[in-house]
């Protein structure tokens, strides 16, 4: 994704022909936009109507890049090719973490049938095909794409169990009165949501997984599991090659990894020992470079880099509609919170303020404000004793 | 009082509505607006003329009051040589002075330095000929105008994707029968008020309107859904809205196949721009744009219309573009009751841009750059092809580079007031300032005619004869009611007058339907033909649709062309092409210095820079100044309440104004408005980054920072 929004860019802003880009990636579709991959689940958009636009860059489907050399300005392809660039960008993206349950791999190390991280359109493509004479599937993880993953199947008519290990979902962001209702939301599509503290165990039969056992001793059965535990930065390549390698490849503030003209932009990239692991950082960083490398190509100086978004999570492709900002989970005697909650609506509004400036926020159920709520936060300005307004909106009870 | 004869139908002098009204001569010598011999006009209503049926705003019915010789200018003005100051002369020495320097500074400097600025309140005959006078007489490349400021992103974008370009591709009262209706940046009940009987009949008869604008206008709070982007994210919205059109398998399928080409890059555009992505950029929360798709696909017609809002910026083609995308990808296009429309803004917004005051075009809007349309018009002209220059610079570039090595040195300027209207305004007087020569030709004594060698006094509307082009592309008639006073000319004179004495005694008539009679021949065969339409037409038919082209002999007439697009769009192929648009930051986004957007709009009372609407008392008194709206938190965070002289800085300058403490404006955004001069002109603030490709300057964000006023006391 990031890659495509930078050809895109670059190709549209650089002076005319004195750019050409290549994408080069291992899957074999062109780029697509991967947030929509639970959308595609749920069963909105057509197949094949998630593409991206790269802006008329060649597009290397099915060609993985497995080493650079920065020194001499190559990279070499899966396929034995070698080719020579004048700027390299990495955006290699980061690759699910697969969690350490028991009974989940093979003795050779590798994950049992049924069991599928979603990360891709291939995997979408194989979980669809499990759960389509509507199954049951088992979700494992409780954050951002465990909750959308487990509504969207639930929207695509499978059972869904939802297992997670901390005391509520969404918990980086959200507190637990705002996932109560979330959690609400999921049970009336008919998830159940189990919180497993202890060891989860996958059960297999022939060879593939067939269900969990929850330390409890309670036993789902479920032909598909669904892992969503995360994602860590890939990283090898640029490891290999002799880049700066954190949790992600380092770059500096114009984007630059520790090698000259090699760039890092998106998931795999750490930027301030952050990893952003968000498309909306993706796409911030891509635009970024993209103008950056356009007035270099126009031999005119480069505008200034927009503000880094805040932290957020936005999950709003299905009914469970919620929002957090910044610091939403903040809590002490340096803080003050407004909280506004109605379970018979199914709405949750907090605002987090550390003297009189919001530092934090979640919406749950009714986003009318989200605009100017999001806007706050990454202002940091003061909310001069109309916080409550700042929540409901202009006219609202 | 004793009323005069025959009362005379015309137009109102202000916005592109060009509402019918009737002037009856009163003589009354003691009324304040009576000129020679106690004579001037009432103005009633027309209520036979279909776009406004006789509804007129404050605005044309206190229009009488600048016809009024206080108000305006009544003898020709020139800079005296030896104290520097503006004095009256006689128009002789006043056309010597204004022929001399614009001869003098193409003698020394090459043609290009004489220069020639126009506006899109001129009549279509002052339009073609001032076109005409900068290309045979000054024979320079330099002429545009302030059209350009006006609407020529939605220009660009329709004649990308349309093949053409006229302001409503339908009459106006079609949109009371369309389904559903979203407005783009406009707010007609300030602007345009006659336009909103349409708007309420749309509504009564079931239809939905949803408004897009950063402010809660008067309109907003009429629409049934109104989305309130940040200003500068209209782009990302539209392309947000498509998305979910997309998503939720709402794309009309067959138009697509059978009436357009690009889709799949459009698609992919629309695919890049995911709902949480737009709400974070724009605002607009998720939910509000499901409502605004579901209104606009669920009801079986839809138009959009877009105004300045949406396209006074530096991706305003783009923007629109992605407006139009949305109509095409649902088959709102080139059907009845059904399309995409741009609301023009001024008098003639729509006239102007078509007979050759723009820099690249020629009349009948034919490109100065296409050899066939070269060899027509020098046909009609009498003048060899090769003779015409080629394309000139945009406004606001042609005004940047005014009085520098390479720009204009002597400016020929009609109908613009500059001073006020342009952007980051300090600049351009500066520019105007740096001239050899500057020649203004206005009805009053505007900011820019303060600056002015030579102030040539016109007659206005009410006046003299002439055509304009109304937002729906009719060609309708204004009829001189009364004569203009002593020492007062039609521009038509001056542009003879000034022809004769640069040597060019034939080919500017005075008289307008001569002038049109010309016009008519010159744009035959372009795509804005007139040559099927005359002036008794016009009178019998209520105005006539452009395109009309002459019907062969012993043929009937043409009927005009009320809907355009019906059967094919006017592209070579006859299909509508998809924009391949993404959404791009505004030229300048607030940061740590500036962290505030600037809009900016009108206000109900004034039009334009004001020159006229300051003069007329009842609007003066309606709106006695600028002002400077900003939210209650704002406002608590500032430490300021209603009426508290606020600063505002952007990187070009500050302006001091009070406050008004409203919700109506987002918290994040401030918005003035831009009619008023001096200490609290907006322009003073706005950014002159340009459109790419239509040229258009971003008026409607920058960033600021506001602060309370430090008074003289204070400090």
């Amino acid at each position: 994704m990031a890659a495509a929004r930078f050809a895109r860019q670059l190709l549209a802003l650089a002076p005319d022909g004195s750019a050409r880009v290549t994408l080069y990636g291992a899957e074999p579709y062109a780029p697509y936009n991967r947030t929509l991959l639970t959308g595609l689940l749920r069963g909105r958009y057509a197949s094949g109507t998630i593409a991206l636009p790269t802006g008329g860059a060649a597009v290397r489907t099915g060609t993985e890049v497995v080493a650079i050399d920065p020194g001499a300005r190559t990279l070499r392809t899966a396929g034995g090719e070698t080719a020579a660039y004048d700027t390299l960008v990495l955006a290699t993206g980061a690759a699910p973490v697969v969690p350490d349950l028991p009974g989940l791999r093979t003795a050779a190390g590798a994950l049992r049938d049924g069991v599928h991280p979603l990360r891709t359109l291939g995997d979408r493509a194989r979980i669809a095909a499990a759960v389509r004479s509507g199954g049951t599937a088992v979700v494992v993880g409780g954050g951002v794409l465990g909750v959308d993953a487990a509504q969207a199947l639930a929207g695509a008519g499978a059972g869904v169990h939802l297992v997670h290990d901390r005391e509520h979902l969404l918990d980086r962001h959200l507190d637990a009165g705002a996932a109560g209702i979330v959690r609400r939301t999921l049970a009336s599509l008919g998830v159940r949501v189990h919180h497993e503290p202890g060891v989860l165990t996958a059960l297999g039969a022939n060879g593939r997984i067939v269900g969990f056992r929850l330390s409890d001793g309670t036993r789902i059965d479920a032909r598909t599991t669904v892992l969503a535990c995360g994602a860590r930065p890939r990283t090898d390549l640029a490891r290999a090659a002799g880049l700066a390698v954190a949790t992600g490849v380092v770059v500096d503030d114009t984007l630059a990894t520790s090698a000259p003209r090699v760039y890092a932009i998106g998931d795999c990239a750490e930027h301030r020992n952050a990893v952003h692991g968000r498309a909306e950082a993706a796409w911030e960083q891509a635009d970024a470079l993209a103008a950056a490398l356009a007035a270099e190509l126009s031999g005119t100086p480069a505008g200034t880099r927009p503000p880094a978004p805040p932290v957020l999570l936005r999950l709003g492709g299905g009914p469970v509609d919620v929002a957090a900002f910044g610091d939403s989970t903040a809590a002490g005697d340096d803080t003050e919170v407004v909280t506004l909650a109605d379970a018979t609506r199914g709405t949750y509004r907090k605002l987090v303020l550390r003297g009189g400036v919001p530092v934090g926020a979640i919406l749950v159920g009714d986003l009318t404000t989200v605009g100017d709520v999001a806007d706050a936060v990454a202002r940091g300005e003061p909310v001069a004793g109309d916080a409550l307004g700042l929540l409901v909106g202009e006219g609202r009870p | 009082m004793t009323s005069g004869a025959q009362p005379a139908d015309t137009h109102c002098p202000y916005c592109s509505l060009q509402c019918g009204m009737r002037l009856r001569r009163i003589v009354s010598p003691e009324s304040p607006g009576a000129g020679p011999g106690g004579t001037t006009v009432a103005v009633e209503e027309r209520p036979d003329f279909p776009v406004n049926r006789g509804a007129l705003c404050g605005k044309g019915r206190s229009a009488a009051a600048v016809l009024a010789p206080g108000a305006r200018l009544t003898a020709p003005l020139v800079r005296d040589r030896r104290t520097g100051r503006l004095r009256e002369a006689g128009w002789d020495e006043a056309l010597g002075r204004a022929a001399e320097g614009l001869a003098d500074a193409a003698a020394r400097h090459g043609r290009d330095a004489a220069g020639v600025f126009g506006g899109g309140g001129l009549t279509n005959e002052k339009a073609y000929l001032l076109g005409k006078f900068a290309r045979v007489v000054l024979r320079t490349a330099n002429i545009d105008y302030n059209g350009r400021f006006c609407m020529s992103s939605a220009a660009a974008a329709q004649r990308a994707a349309f093949g053409l370009d006229r302001g409503l591709p339908f009459p106006l009262a079609d949109i009371a029968r369309t389904g559903c209706l979203v407005l783009v940046g406009g707010n007609p009940a300030d602007t345009m008020p006659p336009a909103m009987r349409y708007f309420r009949a749309q509504q009564a008869a079931g239809g939905t309107l949803v408004v897009v604008d950063p402010r809660r206008t008067r309109t907003a709070e009429t629409a049934d859904l109104h989305l309130r982007p940040a200003p500068g994210t209209d782009l990302a919205l539209a392309l947000g809205l498509l998305h979910l059109v997309v998503a939720d398998g709402r794309v009309d399928e067959a138009f697509v196949a059978a009436r357009t080409t690009g889709w799949e890059r459009a698609r992919e555009a629309a695919m890049a721009h995911w709902p949480e992505r737009v709400e974070r950029l724009t605002g607009v929360p998720v939910a509000a744009m499901r409502r605004a798709v579901e209104l606009f696909c669920d009801a079986p017609t839809g138009m959009v219309l877009t105004a300045r809002g949406g396209e006074q910026h530096s991706k305003g083609v783009d923007t629109v573009g992605a407006w139009i995308n949305l109509c095409l990808a649902t088959g709102r296009a080139g059907r009845p009751h059904s399309g995409y429309g741009c609301l023009t803004g001024q008098g003639n917004g729509q006239g102007g841009r078509e007979h050759g005051q723009k820099a690249d075009q020629l009349p009948g809007y034919r490109s100065i750059t296409d050899p066939a349309a070269r060899a027509h018009v020098a046909a009609v002209w009498g003048v060899d092809p090769d003779t015409l220059p080629g394309p000139g610079r945009s406004a606001y570039e042609l005004l940047d580079t005014l009085g520098t090595d390479g720009g204009v040195r002597a400016l020929l300027l009609m109908g613009s007031n500059p001073v006020v209207s342009a952007p980051h305004a300090s600049h351009v007087t500066e520019r105007l300032r740096a001239l050899d020569c500057l020649v203004v030709c206005d009805v009053v004594r505007s900011e820019t005619a303060e600056l002015a060698d030579v102030v040539l006094p016109t007659a206005q509307w009410a006046e003299e004869t002439g055509t304009m082009t109304n937002l729906e592309g009719r060609v309708i008639l204004r009829r001189r009611a009364l004569d203009p006073p002593p020492g007062v000319r039609t521009d038509l004179d001056v542009l003879h007058g000034l022809a004769e004495r640069l040597g060019v005694g034939k080919g500017f008539p005075t008289e307008a339907e001569e002038a049109f009679e010309e016009l008519r021949e010159a744009s035959a065969g372009g795509q804005a033909d007139y040559s099927g339409i005359d002036y008794a037409r016009i009178r019998a038919e209520d105005g006539v649709f452009w395109p009309c082209p002459r019907a062969g002999a012993g043929r009937p007439h043409h009927p005009g062309t009320p809907r355009l697009f019906l059967d094919r769009f006017a592209t070579p192929d006859g299909r509508a092409r998809f924009a391949d648009v993404s959404h791009r930051a505004a030229a300048e986004e607030p940061d740590a210095d500036y962290p505030l957007r600037l809009t900016t709009g009108r206000v109900l009372a004034h039009y334009q820079s004001g020159a006229q609407t300051r003069r007329t008392p009842e609007l003066d008194r309606a709106a006695p100044g600028p002002f400077v709206e900003v939210h209650p938190r704002l406002a608590a965070r500032l430490g300021v309440a209603d009426g508290t002289p606020l600063t505002v800085t952007s990187r070009r300058g500050s302006v001091t104004a009070p406050a008004v403490v409203t919700d109506r404006i987002r918290a994040d955004t401030v918005f003035m408005p831009f009619h008023w001069p001096g200490p609290g002109r907006a322009n003073t603030l706005t950014n002159p980054a340009l459109d790419p490709v239509s040229r258009m300057p971003e008026f409607k964000v920058c960033a600021v920072r506001v602060e309370a006023a430090v008074t003289e006391g204070a400090r």
